[in-house]
């Protein structure tokens, strides 16, 4: 259908109607004479020929998608309640010509900033000659003075970029700002095409939209390209969860199929820099840091830092790894860069920028502080170090002239601080179409565009990160913060493209890879989530047993209900809730555990968990302690055991599931023999037989395996002996035996590790056990024992 | 002079501490025309498993080392014999305070000793509006710089008051200003804020002291431990000078350098964390006598 939609509508599309461009600024839908233009005639009618009906599910279609996959945006200070992504359905389309133009100039701006940085790290002499002002590097925080004389060992400091880019009132681009630390953005931007493929199905596939995967590929190879060492690895370094691009970072790490790490998965040995992995110390000779350089390393730069690794920047210094961007590449971040790079651009390539950017005035001279001074109505003008994003307003800058938050007037406070300061021209955006109350609005965007360093050079993603003002035309509006919303980047060329993925190309030679190391604090993190999964349901079985036991006890109680109240209590559970406040917190602590390794996870299973959190949350609210709550734990165990199954049926069985298997045996072995050892007493209360066997999900398989009533010799057979039954704890003494033995290390030069050994113990001890010689003292000892596999397998992986 | 110097510190773990990596800064620099290192060790027991000697940015020695192994105590004594021939007091009249921007403007080197790393905040030297004000009042800007370092250091002397106890190396200068009391290293920060404030250069001296006084001298305050003061760049001219705001006096032969920083955090005797569960005790002891007495 797209390919056969005329290049010129015939007639204006429907949905045009009552659209029209902001006087003074370029939009990217109309041209200047109200026309459609070519790149987006197939799109719109498109969209005019679907009902609104069908349009509406379409845009629904993509923002579901973008629930479902957890995408959000979280702000430091902000530990609940993380936001809906604001994503606008209607993508920027831009014309392919034009976007490899982009490129090419860009890229001859990112060899600009390379020369500028390991010059700056280097002989210095662009200070020296004068091109750039000493004071103003000395103060710059970025520009890290014990980097200062290391060389990368890939010989660039460069290697992925990302540029904020507008398009001005004459319709060429500028630059508004250079990332050169550790870009973020190029996740979302991922993210955000995904949404919009979901949204527009039939149409992307049949339309001549550039995919992203081949960018991405490349990026990769080139990663990959620069390991030192045979078997070294090249992996993503992030500050962690709490971080506010943390999500990004975890799905860029799945999907590129790279190691997410945090410095505390790494220690530098010799001069190497290592990856702690459940298989011991392994090489690791390409980080891609998301992390700022400041915190990277506590012994040489911010020393309070809990991010870092304790010598990395030893490593670098020897060369052992290259970390992309290099420490230290920040530095180029700082505005005032934006007023020196027009003159450094004529004299290091002796040509004006190939894409101009925002004019800039460092007030540290006394010609353009006369200049500022006199056009201060049309700036920003704010600290020249600030590396905050460009045209956003901060505390300690200026906005058209504004004094008030300074408490000086505008002459002496450039006169004193002028060396401190940047003027900033406020430049008009170009407007594109949102969707607003039913029709299409012009906002001012502004796009981030990514560019990696590859094997052939640098490449522009054909796509970005658009960023779409709230409502006013103030482009220093235009900031996700102040309640704007992102759009998805379509590069639309004059023919068909190729279909691409991340998967290898067919005339790769087909290898099967190892599937990678695990790192010691992810299989920590995937052995407790096991548990915590494990704890929560069994957590569940415990409240909805009493719960519906709770409309038929007679009033003064039962001594089995007497009992269970003590049980639960013992538990953290209590009785007077619905849905007791200790199972939301074991439910939020496996989330927890769960988005430490998210990377390892897929959309659907993080979706389940995420819902189960949601509904728990909700239920709280209103369930009440009888028939109401046990009902409600029907509904979160058929939650749980979702989110189980899609762990169990789509885990790869490698080392990071055995973890979550013995996490989940360990739990259920220990809560079984810890009900056993309360319940199966033959002086215990009656029905305390049949609550274990309930509560041990196991009431069909009773039946049909014994012909009679519930007795502590069937109990105890069924669910403590009985190797075939998935609820026993033999079942899961052996299931421990089995991964464990399949991890590394499961012996040493022939000889059993400690925890093989003691798991050995455990199975041989309960394996001479009958019903009746399995008494409490023994199932207590057998909890204890139990309990202690966690000690050795802490000691043996995970430290 | 001739000096022998001995340091010793001790680290004693609760728990063993393991992956232990630290940077030492304790040797005595050589500096042309003021000290001279004639011989140096730095004894480290345990033995580390990484020990390397480098420079720092600012031209300082450092030892980096690092312990596989947990270990529940780490002794580390270090022995030098320093000749020191020279001072840093101001050589000649400075220039005046207001000309000093222009000078530093001037400056296109960002090597080591370039005035322009020592006059942004740095992380134990933030700005401080008390301590600017407190600053302004006493310099007048007619002033020669070397005048206003040595007026600014004495009155700072007289303000405060001595007390080994009253504050901790994480103290903020601006609590201990307020409080006016504090160390060597609290003075030497609220000085160079004061500095700093004023526009003039400044950063941190970390050294040691002679322990006795000459015959009929009075004993210098902090001599027990590693001691710390200021340096301050009064133009081009005189270039930098050496004051100590404890005991109000520009560095002397009795001052002994090791290390040059923006503050405290540049040339901290000892940096780097344990990875410890338990707590830890550490203490420090200093001799610094001359060769002959």
């Amino acid at each position: 259908m797209p390919k056969s939609a005329p290049v010129q509508a015939r007639h204006r599309p429907s949905l045009l109607t009552g659209y029209s461009a902001l006087p003074g600024v370029p939009d990217e839908l109309l041209r200047e004479d109200g026309t459609l233009r070519p790149e987006w005639v197939s799109l719109i009618s498109h969209l005019d020929g679907l009902s609104p009906d069908e349009r509406d599910r379409a845009f629904a279609r993509g923002a579901q998608y973008l629930r479902d996959a957890g995408v959000f945006v979280r702000h430091y200070g902000e530990e609940k309640s993380p936001r809906d992504w604001p994503l606008s359905p209607i993508p920027v389309i831009q014309p392919a010509r034009e976007w490899q133009a982009l490129g090419e100039g860009l890229a001859e701006r990112a060899e600009l900033l390379e020369t500028i940085v390991a010059d700056l790290y280097g002989e210095n002499r662009l200070v020296e000659e004068g091109h750039l002002p000493a004071g103003l590097i000395a103060s710059n925080p970025e520009w890290l003075r014990p980097l200062i004389g290391v060389k990368p060992a890939s010989g660039h400091f460069l290697h992925f970029l990302a540029f904020e880019i507008g398009r001005g009132a004459d319709g060429g681009w500028w630059v508004l700002g250079d990332r050169t630390q550790a870009p973020s953005g190029a996740g979302y931007a991922l993210e955000n095409r995904v949404a919009s493929v979901r949204a527009f199905p039939g149409y992307y596939s049949g339309s001549n939209v550039e995919r992203l995967a081949g960018f991405f590929r490349s990026f990769r190879d080139g990663l990959n390209a620069m390991r030192r060492e045979e078997g070294s690895r090249a992996g993503i370094l992030t500050p962690g969860p709490m971080n506010d691009t943390y999500f990004e970072h975890a799905y860029i790490a799945r999907y590129l199929g790279m190691m997410l790490l945090e410095g505390d998965d790494l220690v530098v040995d010799d001069g190497r820099l290592m990856v702690r992995t459940v298989s011991g110390p392994k090489p690791i000779s390409v980080l891609w840091r998301r992390m700022d350089a400041a915190w990277s390393d506590p012994l040489e730069l911010e020393a309070s830092s809990r991010l870092g690794t304790p010598g990395l920047l030893g490593a670098v210094r020897s060369q052992g790894v290259t970390m992309i961007n290099a420490l230290g590449a920040g530095v180029l971040e700082s505005r005032a860069f934006l007023a020196f790079l027009p003159r450094l651009s004529e004299v290091l390539h002796g040509k004006p920028l190939a894409i101009p950017n925002i004019a800039t005035w460092w007030c540290g001279g006394e010609t353009e502080r006369a200049h500022v001074r006199a056009n201060a109505d049309a700036m920003l003008i704010g600290p020249a170090n600030s590396t905050r994003l460009p045209l956003e307003f901060e505390p300690g800058a200026v906005l058209r002239g504004d004094m008030s938050g300074i408490g000086l007037d505008l002459e002496t406070w450039l006169e004193k601080e002028g060396r401190n300061l940047v003027g900033q021209e406020l430049v008009s955006l170009s407007t594109t179409p949102t969707w607003e109350d039913g029709g299409l609005k012009p906002k001012p965007m502004r796009i981030r565009v990514f560019m990696a360093r590859t094997r052939d050079g640098w490449q522009l993603m054909p796509g970005g990160f658009a960023r779409l003002a709230a409502t006013s035309q103030d482009p220093s509006a235009v900031s996700l913060r102040s309640g704007g919303t992102v759009a998805d980047v379509w590069v639309v060329s004059d023919k068909p493209v190729s279909e691409d993925t991340m998967l290898s190309h067919t005339d790769e030679v087909f290898v099967r890879t190892s599937p990678g190391l695990l790192p010691s604090r992810a299989a920590d993190n995937l052995f407790w989530l096991g548990r915590y999964v494990e704890r929560a349901e069994g957590q569940m079985r415990l409240t909805r047993a009493y719960m519906s036991r709770l409309p038929e006890t007679p009033a003064g109680g039962t001594p089995l209900m007497s009992r269970l109240e003590i049980y639960l209590d013992d538990h953290g559970l209590d009785i007077a809730e619905g849905v007791p406040a200790t199972l939301e917190r074991t439910i939020a602590m496996a989330v927890n555990a769960a988005n430490q390794v998210r990377d390892r996870f897929s959309v659907d299973a993080w979706a389940s968990l995420a819902d189960l959190e949601r509904t728990v949350g909700n239920m709280r609210k209103t369930v009440i302690p009888g028939d109401d709550a046990a009902s409600a734990m029907g509904v979160l165990l058929r939650k749980i055991t979702g989110f189980s199954g899609l762990v169990h049926e789509n885990m790869y069985r490698f080392s990071g599931w055995r973890f979550l298997t013995i996490g989940r045996s360990l739990e259920r072995a220990i809560a079984m023999a810890d009900l056993l050892a309360a319940f199966a007493e033959w002086s215990g209360p009656h029905g305390g037989f049949e609550l274990c066997v309930e509560v041990g999900d196991s009431v069909m398989t009773h039946r049909r395996r014994y012909p009679v009533a519930a007795s502590r010799d069937t109990v105890v057979d069924l669910l403590a002996l009985d190797p075939l039954n998935p609820r026993s704890i033999a079942f899961h003494i052996d299931e421990i035996r089995d991964q464990v033995s399949l991890l590394p290390g499961a012996d040493v030069n022939g000889q059993l590790s400690q925890l093989s050994r003691a798991v050995l113990r455990v199975q041989a001890d309960l394996s001479v056990n009958t019903p009746q010689s399995l008494d409490q003292t023994r199932l207590v000892e057998l909890r204890q024992a139990i309990g202690l596999l966690t000690n050795d397998l802490h000691a043996q992986f995970l430290e | 002079m001739l000096y022998d110097i001995k340091l010793g510190i001790n680290y004693i773990f609760q728990a063993p501490a393991a992956g232990a990596r630290q940077i030492l800064h304790a040797m005595p620099l050589t500096i042309p025309g003021r000290q001279r290192l004639i011989a140096g060790s730095i004894d480290i027991d345990p033995a580390p498993a990484m020990r390397r000697e480098r420079q720092d940015f600012f031209g300082n020695r450092l030892t980096e080392i690092a312990f596989t192994e947990p270990h529940s105590k780490i002794v580390i004594a270090l022995k030098a014999r320093v000749e020191v021939t020279g001072g840093a007091e101001p050589a000649a009249a400075s220039v005046d305070l207001p000309d000093l921007a222009g000078a530093l403007d001037a400056e296109r080197d960002l090597g080591p000793r370039s005035p322009l790393h020592f006059l942004p905040a740095s992380p134990y030297a933030r700005p401080d509006a008390a301590i600017a004000d407190w600053a302004r009042t006493l310099a007048r800007p007619d002033r020669q710089c070397g005048d206003i370092v040595a007026g600014l250091g004495l009155a700072l002397h007289r303000e405060m008051r001595f007390d080994a106890d009253a504050t901790t190396v994480d103290t903020p200068a601006a609590e201990a200003f307020a409080a006016r009391h504090g160390v060597c290293q609290d003075f030497t920060h609220i000085m160079i804020i004061a500095m700093r404030s004023l526009g003039i250069p400044a950063g941190y001296v970390s050294g040691y002291l002679r322990t006795l006084p000459p015959p009929g001298q009075e004993r210098l305050e902090g001599a027990d431990a590693m001691h710390a003061w200021v340096s301050a760049w009064c133009g081009p001219g005189v270039g930098w000078v050496e004051y100590d705001p404890t005991n109000a006096v520009f560095a002397g032969t009795d001052h002994i350098v090791v290390a040059y920083g923006r503050d405290y955090a540049d040339v901290a005797p000892v940096r780097g964390a344990m990875r410890t569960a338990g707590g830890q005790t550490s203490n420090q002891s200093v001799d610094v006598v001359p060769v002959g007495d």
